[in-house]
């Protein structure tokens, strides 16, 4: 146990939702049939002025809201995206100076898939362990852009959370943390490209199931723990199937899994995802409580934490700012041809 | 508009922070922040303070734009206010996540980070301050 | 102070007049008042141009310079001087060359208004008039210009009542004037019907609460008191100029539903006019938006605040009202070439005063008001006149 961990966290979650019968409907395709497939009714849409910034801007207010840390304080901001609003120009820029963390501070932009948000949680604690910095904040946040009819459409959403790592009042401490990664092409997307591609049926086994597996296993091994060690698991959630077939693997229980489990609402937040999974959980944890959280970014690895809820959790005040289900519940259907204009899938000048 | 990057810089603290200013003179709170002070003048020179507004305030008057200026023609139609802060002064606003049929003078309404407004697919994205209805 | 009279008045069709550039529409209307008054261009002692944004219209500043050439007085070298107030510069033109007579600098001059705005499309006119705005702190978040008079008749409906029919009862009478009106934009009646269903531009505001984009120009030739037998024209001598500022943005208002700006402008020429509110006979008032009409005639004391709403269906500022309102078919109908509105309405003014009004003559018009304003109430320049 370290007492270098989570002093405080926050979530951004878009309002706006299109249902799976919406999407399919456009594609002729069964809704309903997707969506038990997939395990995801709906997902979360970004309204035309929110992106990768501002989703990042509100979590990292709302972390902020629930704790009395001087934002001058923070000594590094790292925010892990695929959509980051520029190819060229941080997005840590502008959440640094929205919060007041500005000008000194350590900042850049991650990109690593879907665990770019974790990858910046585990260059935040490295920070505070070094003495580097007093805090660091790590935000995963995405809104990530699906190519239409396929698959993808979805599950791609939009949403963030953002932690504030350090060593004072913790409300829980990142024990662990190990990352396992290898170069499996498994989604990607070029440079110049609007949309991923991905490799079908490739992106299972050789991909999310090898890295998160073998991500939590050594995990637990230098933790010296088991999965009934735990109260909760949170892994990638790229749909509701994948997390729940990775616990069965690992022998975690549907118990430990479904209160981190959020794409079910909100579908696939992408670098949000896991760190989105581990608000939820926060929300509702006590001290003492035992967490695992497995990411996975394609292309590809898994960073996996041990996580143990401090006695700082009874003091602290989540109410100062919305939790990962209230916003989850704070939603606005809209149709495909507004989900269109408003993820530049209508080509005007 | 002229895209110059400069000027959306300059006023960066104001779209992103709503930090005003008030006179050491006479305590007024000013939004955007004022060299001097309108009705202390010479004696509020070098007493203009920083002050951060809290974000907080209410609608005095509001429109929902149908015919919106080229930058803005997928927002609309999209609701425009006058929002009274909490501090004092006055600003102009686009209202968000918020059902057009429930805007009324008198909403208590406050500030969120949203993109305002970007210079094409090539210049720069500006971010600055639109408000929601409070719960 | 010496006095100063309204010698020959000069218009321009005022529409969308795709064969007219702007030089043409200024040679056109600067010569029709020229005619008019009977002067010749060695008797100018200046020329005082309105225009907002000669700039974004049509790409050139400088227009001083530009009316004199197109004007053919280059040659005289007349010292030329274009005037900007948004939506006010013709009538900031008109106070500077009545000041510069009044103060003894010049005896005769010539007030020209022009704005050629269909050169450049819907949405760049749209933009270009948004800079009457404030840039930074109302248009960059989304505000039109209609917007913001908008949210100054949605608060005069909270505060006192004023309904959309108010609105387009404004709208109604202005067109029925503007029909007699062979100058005008639109000389169509309008249905109350039409005017309360037009498609939303900003709500409460539709399209029938909005002035038009147009193209236009007119001139009015002012000459010193003393001096006015000299030349043909009919007189009509100017009593009272005032001139007054306020926050550039409307949220920056003490009070968004008075046009502060108009009270100063107004009490300042009626002072030196020497006249109240009820004194006036008629008056051309800044309808932009229907809802400027209503404050207008609060603003400038017709009627008190609130009340401007009930004015037409109350026939007071109806043709044959105690106080006829806009009798040209105000800014709705007769149309609103930006820079050219301040002119025209004194050339309105002028032929009321005259006797030469037409069809839209109305009997007994001794005092007449003309109410200019820039963006939503930034500047504000109100004159008034007496038949001689």
């Amino acid at each position: 146990m370290t007492d270098i961990g989570i002093v405080s966290y926050g979530g951004s979650i878009p309002r706006l939702r299109i249902k799976a019968e919406e999407l399919a409907n456009v594609w002729g395709k069964d809704g309903t049939r997707i969506a038990k497939g997939l395990g995801i009714a709906e997902k979360s849409v970004p309204s035309i002025d929110q992106d990768t910034a501002t989703i990042s801007v509100e979590a990292a207010r709302y972390a902020l809201k629930r704790c009395n840390i001087n934002p001058q304080d923070i000594g590094s901001i790292y925010i892990g995206s695929e959509s980051h609003p520029y190819a060229v120009k941080p997005t840590g820029t502008i959440v640094g100076d929205a919060i007041g963390a500005t000008p000194d501070l350590m900042v850049a932009d991650y990109e690593f898939a879907c665990k770019a948000g974790t990858a910046g949680v585990q260059n935040c604690y490295s920070n505070v362990k070094a003495d580097l910095v007093k805090y660091g904040l790590a935000i995963g946040a995405d809104t990530a852009q699906a190519a239409p009819g396929d698959a993808l459409e979805f599950s791609a959403a939009a949403g963030g959370a953002a932690f504030i790592i350090g060593k004072k009042d913790v409300i829980a401490t990142i024990n662990h943390t190990y990352s396992y990664s290898t170069d499996t092409p498994d989604f990607w997307r070029r440079a110049e490209q609007k949309y991923p591609r991905h490799g079908g049926r490739f992106t299972g086994e050789p991909a999310y199931f090898k890295h998160v597996t073998n991500a939590s296993t050594k995990m637990m091994e230098i933790a010296g723990t088991t999965p009934q060690d735990y109260d909760y698991a949170v892994f990638h959630q790229p749909n509701a199937k994948f997390p729940l077939k990775e616990a069965k693997i690992l022998g975690f229980t549907k118990e430990q899994v479904l209160p981190g489990l959020k794409v079910s609402y909100i579908g696939n937040t992408y670098s949000g995802a896991s760190l989105v999974g581990l608000a939820g959980v926060l929300d509702i944890a006590k001290a003492g409580d035992q967490i695992l959280v497995t990411s996975y970014g394609s292309g590809a690895g898994s960073d996996s934490f041990d996580i143990t809820v401090t006695e700082n959790m009874k003091s602290y005040d989540r109410s100062k700012a919305p939790l990962i289900d209230d916003m989850i519940n704070d939603k606005e259907y809209i149709s495909y041809g507004v989900y269109a204009k408003y993820t530049d899938l209508l080509y005007w000048e | 508009m002229p895209k110059g990057v400069p000027r959306y810089w300059r006023e960066i603290q104001q779209r992103y922070n709503l930090v005003a200013n008030k006179c050491g003179a006479c305590n007024r709170v000013y939004f955007p922040p004022r060299e001097l002070c309108p009705y202390c003048r010479r004696e509020s020179l070098g007493k203009m303070e920083k002050l951060k507004l809290s974000g907080k305030g209410e609608i005095l008057s509001y429109t929902i734009i149908h015919v919106g200026p080229d930058d803005f023609v997928e927002q609309v139609p999209y609701p425009v206010a006058i929002i009274q802060m909490d501090e004092g002064p006055k600003l102009t606003a686009q209202i968000v996540d918020c059902n057009i049929d429930d805007l009324h003078i008198g909403m208590k309404v406050e500030s969120v980070f949203r993109k305002i407004q970007q210079d094409g697919s090539t210049g720069a994205i500006y971010y600055g301050y639109k408000f929601k209805p409070v719960k | 102070m010496r006095d100063v009279a309204v010698i020959g008045v000069g218009l321009t069709k005022f529409g969308e007049l795709w064969d007219k550039s702007f030089r043409q529409l200024t040679a056109e209307a600067g010569s029709k008042a020229i005619l008019d008054s009977g002067i010749t261009g060695k008797d100018i002692d200046g020329l005082y141009i309105g225009s907002m944004s000669s700039g974004r219209f049509v790409g050139q500043e400088h227009v001083g310079a530009l009316v004199a050439d197109a004007s053919g007085f280059s040659h005289l070298h007349i010292p030329a001087t274009r005037l900007e107030g948004a939506c006010a510069s013709g009538s900031l033109a008109l106070r500077q060359g009545y000041l510069s007579i009044a103060s003894g600098v010049n005896d005769v001059v010539v007030v020209g208004g022009i704005e050629k705005m269909n050169d450049v499309g819907g949405s760049a006119a749209t933009e270009t008039l948004a800079t009457a705005s404030d840039q930074e702190w109302e248009a960059f978040f989304g505000a039109t210009f209609p917007g913001l008079y908008a949210m100054i008749a949605k608060r005069h409906m909270h505060e006192f009542g004023t309904t959309k029919e108010d609105l387009a009862h404004v709208a109604v009478k202005n067109h029925a004037n503007g029909a007699k009106n062979p100058y005008a934009q639109y000389q169509k009646e309008i249905s109350l019907e039409m005017a309360m269903n037009a498609a939303p531009v900003a709500e409460p505001l539709g399209l029938m609460d909005c002035s038009p984009v147009t193209d236009g120009a007119a001139a009015v030739v002012l000459c010193a008191i003393d001096r006015i037998n000299e030349f043909e024209g009919k007189p009509a001598k100017i009593i009272g100029s005032g001139q007054a500022s306020d926050t550039l943005s409307l949220h920056g208002r003490r009070d968004i539903t008075t046009l502060d700006a108009t009270v100063y402008a107004a009490k300042m020429a009626y002072k030196q006019a020497n006249l109240q509110p009820k004194d006036i006979d008629f008056a051309e008032v800044h309808d932009c938006f229907t809802i400027a009409e209503i404050c207008a005639i609060e603003d400038l004391g017709f009627v008190k605040k609130g009340e401007g709403g009930k004015a037409v269906q109350n026939k007071i500022t109806t043709f044959d009202g105690t106080i006829p309102v806009n009798t040209s078919g105000g800014l709705k109908s007769k149309g609103h070439p930006v820079g050219a509105t301040g002119v025209a309405q004194i050339v309105e003014l002028t032929k009321q005063l005259r006797g030469e009004a037409d069809k839209r003559q109305l009997k007994d018009a001794r005092y007449g008001l003309a109410h200019n304003v820039g963006g939503s109430g930034a500047t504000c320049v109100v004159h008034i006149m007496e038949a001689m």
